[in-house]
């Protein structure tokens, strides 16, 4: 199934189902323990080894000896293998790093050998007895430093340029330009990388913990240069992802490989150690803004530079994404410049482009209004676009920015802020209120799922599709269900096996719309030949309440699938609609934060988001994303940082306890509101990514509170206690 | 992990034998500390005698006035204790503000003050560093150096001592009771049990191969205002940027130790002799000798400011 015209009405329009607040499916299995991770899957074929990863102690260099012979005699050691002696692999085309090192070294605790005994005790001890030495290079560790050398783009990637910027902003009434800065951040989830692996002849199986089937099956077959077929990919429930599991990672890898050398299933959990090193890491930024408005506060010019480093092949981290899109101006500039470094591999993570580069955006709106004495939500509404700003002829699919900001100023009170910043206390501590825009685009991906009706009136779904903690079982049986016309206890929903139909998978916000429209295909096609069973005409037969109807006719939907099961597979594929209009989602997060006028301690006080997103599919499931994005955001505003040491470049917090995130103390009360809202222009489904969305602009909406607690403004993030202890008001 | 043997002490005399007479042996409590550094093969003991069975795990008071807290006592027992609450609050007050809950629950007293620095470059054994592995230098001086000491510090060693617990025992004037191989007891104020660095940082306090903490000992109840106040970038489970621990008395005296910033619990006792002068007096005397880096010189303007909001809550 094609979507390219705007969706007229269609039986997800009765959001019987869909739209309400289902329990998640899937809550009891995980509540009680049932829910198998990665790791813990017992369907193997025989009694796994396990391996324990040796990632390399330098972060440049070579291997000049690595002596195992002393681990090879060990208790219960089966195999130790690296470069030296592993199979020659392939590359997949979506890391940068090889997974595999040695013997030249690209990264700290890039994965140099796994280490494969009886027990992960044996395996862990062995490990710690392999003697690598090392001939170190010279690396680049330090952003700041390579930023004179860093390099245009091409593609999507490339500079855009929009009237004339330089002109405009030189002779713009009011000007801002400043320097805003992210440090690398990781994902920190709480599952780490873990598989079990095995191997059948010259097939390759396994459990795994992985956002996109499909993906890794497709890199797991070009790494150890199988055709796909020979590739089977299990991963049926994820404790996070975040980004990190897009791709293949070590622990396949090395699984495989252990599997291979010993005969015997594999299974490897990456020790947390090493997760921060040896994974993929959201990259530090610097950013450069520019804006220019005239004295009625309407923005004339608005650029956006930005700076990210990655290893040689690597990407940017493309921080000036919203600026094209999110305010009014005629002249525009963004441009994105990649430096290479040798820290560990840049990538994806929770909201990549948006959620750095509001941090920086938001701030210096929040600074452009305060030049111009303009409250900050009057400004961005002033400064709204119905249309991409870059091509005027292409508007948005739906766009309800100005509203989230109106009605979430209102519900949280914001016409009791001070417009002069550190004028409320509340004993020792300086009040503040902060919002910004939020604002993440939405993509559409190929989806395809199969669905059975079986006799006794179950429908069951099977695609690719992964849960990462989102709710996707949930809103793939409440869609099945509306489609059906059945209750949610009639549809049983697998997914993440790389048997079953390709999705769209878990990433970049776009998995809920995508993967509900691919099964929402499949079901309309279900929907025509249990009508034609039952001598119905598909086109006006009504599914409800368990049955078909048509004309002056009903039989139970059960009926269809006497004669047996009825299975029906779609994709579904994307017009050019999101060519036509900008599909995007937007939203309001307005922070009340306090800061202890003594010590320089944040505490964030109240936090509200107001999202327009297209149709919630389920409001609990996505208040749930909503509220945990908000809090990844509180995480960035005041703790989130990985430590570079730019001597030796690595990572060196590299742990949980150094990495901090927010603990259920950070975090006040949290209020979410969605804009009712149904995208026709966008999908069947109506539906847009959301998870995302409640990320986006949290950090500066929290910055911008503090700066009007305390009125000193800190440009470089985490806004640790550090960076306006000095600047605070003086102590009696 | 290395293997090792094991084995559960019957009197903590056997146990002090016990560890004397088998090289490289150490004794196991909570484990809260020692399992993970056993893991990343920090610590690599060859042989382990649990503590656990010795009994020393209650409160009493003693006859000064004061208590004798078994060393297995476990933190949250030590901190729900109601003549702690009542006549010691700062210790209290310092236990809950670390840890978590279930950590607490397994913590010993004499565990508490043995642990080991959270120093990141300890923790990695790709690093040199002089705790770890003496001599091999110390990777943490010029760079990642924001959570380490400023006062206390040596050249070979920038670590600091991360307990909270201690830095309340410290204002409080404990003192460490053990006994050693021969049965042989003594008695060492807190503020002399924790060494300084020097050039032998991996010499962390005066206990001997082989002695054991049996008790810590308070004295009577000072009276005073008791608060413990520890600054850190999240709201719990974090160890402390800087912490502050107070005993004021009303008139504005008192006595008041630093943690977060030194190799041990940091008391100077002239500077509580400036506390009616002010916060700015007291730290300017505490961090006279003060080498802070580049990263963590804010520690010494937040100890003011943490005693400042201390002092300033006191006369309110």
């Amino acid at each position: 199934m094609k979507f390219d015209t705007p969706a007229g009405s269609n039986p997800i329009d009765a959001m019987k189902v869909i739209g309400q607040a289902v329990d998640r499916v899937d809550g009891k299995l995980k509540t009680t323990g049932q829910a198998p991770y990665a790791y813990e899957h017992k369907d193997v074929p025989a009694r796994p080894a396990y391996g324990y990863v040796i990632g390399a102690g330098i972060a440049k260099g070579r291997v000049t000896a690595m002596n195992t012979a002393e681990a090879k005699r060990m208790p219960g050691v089966l195999a130790v293998v690296s470069a030296e002696n592993a199979q020659p692999l392939g590359k997949g085309s979506m890391n940068t790093a090889k997974l595999l090192g040695g013997p030249a070294v690209d990264h700290y605790h890039q994965a140099l050998a796994v280490v494969v005994a009886e027990s992960f005790e044996q395996a862990r001890n062995a490990a710690n007895a392999v003697r690598i030495e090392y001939e170190r290079g010279n690396g680049r560790f330090d952003l700041a430093k390579a930023k004179p050398g860093a390099q245009p783009l091409t593609g999507s990637d490339a500079d855009t340029h929009t009237g004339d910027f330089e002109g405009a902003f030189a002779s713009a009434a009011v000007q801002l330009d400043q320097t805003y800065t992210t440090p690398d951040q990781n994902h920190a989830m709480m599952e780490p990388f873990a598989t079990i692996a095995w191997w059948e002849d010259d097939a390759l199986s396994v459990w795994t913990s992985n956002q996109m089937i499909a993906w890794n099956k497709k890199e797991l077959a070009a790494t150890f240069k199988l055709p796909p077929e020979k590739v089977h990919v299990r991963s049926p429930f994820i404790g996070g992802g975040f980004g990190g599991k897009l791709f293949l990672r070590a622990d396949a890898v090395m699984a495989a490989l252990g599997a291979k050398a010993c005969g015997r299933p594999v299974k490897i959990a990456m020790p947390r150690p090493l997760m921060l090193n040896n994974a993929t890491h959201r990259p530090a930024t610097i950013q450069r803004i520019r804006i220019g408005t005239g004295k009625d506060g309407r923005i004339t010019a608005i650029g956006h530079e930005s700076w990210s480093g990655d290893l040689p092949g690597g990407g940017p981290e493309s921080a000036t994404q919203q600026t094209k899109l999110l305010y009014a101006g005629a002249n525009r500039l963004t441009a994105l410049r990649l430096a290479e470094l040798d820290l560990p591999e840049a990538n994806a993570m929770r909201a990549p482009g948006e959620a750095p580069g509001l941090m920086a955006l938001e701030i210096a709106i929040d600074e452009v209004a305060e030049k111009l004495g303009m409250d900050p939500v009057r400004f961005r509404v002033l400064n709204d676009t119905q249309v991409d700003p870059e091509h005027p002829e292409r508007p948005f699919s739906q766009r309800n920015l100005v509203r989230c900001l109106e009605d979430g100023a209102k519900r949280f009170g914001w016409e009791r802020r001070q417009t002069r910043p550190g004028k409320m206390r509340d004993g020792r501590w300086l009040i503040g209120m902060g919002v910004a825009a939020a604002f993440r685009n939405n993509i559409n991906m190929t989806s395809a799922a199969r669905v059975r009706l079986s006799s006794d009136g179950v429908v069951t779904v099977e695609t690719d599709m992964t849960d990462i903690g989102t709710g996707s079982y949930t809103i793939i049986a409440q869609t099945a269900a509306e489609m059906m016309g059945l209750p949610v206890e009639k549809v049983r929903v697998k997914l993440g096996d790389s048997s079953f139909p390709a999705s769209a998978g878990s990433g970049g916000q776009w998995g809920a719309n995508s993967s509900t429209s691919g099964v929402y295909a499949a079901c309309v096609k279900l929907r025509e030949a249990a009508a034609q069973r039952l001598g119905m005409d598909p086109a006006t037969a009504e599914f409800a309440d368990g049955e078909v109807r048509a004309g002056n006719r009903s039989a139970a939907l059960a009926d269809a699938a006497k004669s047996g099961e009825i299975v029906a597979e779609e994709t579904m594929q994307w017009g050019d609609l999101g060519k036509k209009f900008q599909q995007s989602t937007f939203g309001a997060h307005f922070v009340e934060a306090a800061v202890d006028a003594y010590t320089g301690e944040t505490r964030v006080r109240r936090m509200l988001a107001v999202c327009a997103a297209g149709r919630i599919l389920n409001p609990k499931t996505a208040r749930s994303q909503v509220i945990g994005a908000m809090t990844m955001g509180v995480g960035g505003a005041l703790m989130e940082e990985l430590a570079v040491d730019k001597r030796f470049g690595f990572f060196v917090n590299h742990d949980l306890a150094g990495y901090e995130v927010p603990v259920h103390a950070d975090i006040p009360h949290q209020g979410v509101v969605f804009l009712d809202e149904a995208d026709d222009k966008v999908s069947p489904m109506k539906a847009k990514g959301v998870g995302e969305l409640g990320l986006c602009g949290v950090g500066a909406a929290v910055a911008n509170a503090v700066y009007n607690a305390t009125g000193v403004r800190v440009r470089d993030y985490p806004l640790t206690l550090d960076k306006h202890l000095a600047k605070l008001p003086a102590i009696a | 992990m290395k293997a090792f043997t094991y084995e559960r002490a019957r009197t903590p005399a056997a146990a002090a034998a016990a560890v004397a007479g088998h090289k490289g042996a150490k004794f196991i409590a909570g484990g809260t500390n020692l399992l993970d550094l056993m893991k990343l093969e920090i610590e690599t003991p060859t042989h382990l005698v649990d503590v656990q069975d010795l009994g020393l795990d209650r409160i009493e008071e003693t006859t000064e006035g004061g208590l004798r807290i078994g060393t297995l006592v476990s933190n949250t027992a030590l901190a729900a204790d109601k003549r702690v609450r009542r006549d010691y609050g700062v210790l209290t007050r310092a236990i809950v503000a670390g840890a978590s809950g279930q950590l607490r629950n397994k913590a010993t007293t004499g565990g508490n003050l043995l642990q080991r620095t959270r120093c990141p470059y300890f923790y990695d054994t790709n690093q040199a560093c002089n705790k770890r592995k003496p001599g091999s230098g110390c990777a943490a001086i010029g760079g990642f150096s924001r959570q380490l000491g400023v006062v206390g510090t040596s050249e070979a060693c920038i670590a600091t001592h991360p307990s909270d617990m201690a830095v309340a025992l410290r204002v409080l004037d404990a003192a460490v009771e053990t006994v050693d191989a021969q049965g042989k007891t003594r008695s060492v104020p807190v503020g002399e049990f924790h060494r300084l660095p020097g050039d032998t940082p991996h010499l962390e306090n005066v206990l001997q191969p082989g002695e054991l903490i049996t008790a810590v000992t308070l004295p009577k109840p000072p009276g005073g205002r008791h608060v413990y106040h520890k600054v850190r970038d999240r709201a719990s489970y974090a160890f402390a940027l800087v912490s502050v621990a107070a005993v004021l008395n009303e008139d504005g005296s008192g006595r008041v130790a630093f943690g977060g910033v030194a190799p041990r619990p940091w008391r100077v006792e002239a500077a509580d002799a400036q506390l009616r002068n002010g916060a700015g007096a007291v730290t300017r005397t505490a961090f006279a000798d003060a080498r802070p880096t580049h990263e963590n010189a804010f520690k010494v303007t937040l100890a003011e400011r943490t005693l400042a909001a201390i002092i300033q809550e006191n006369r309110a």
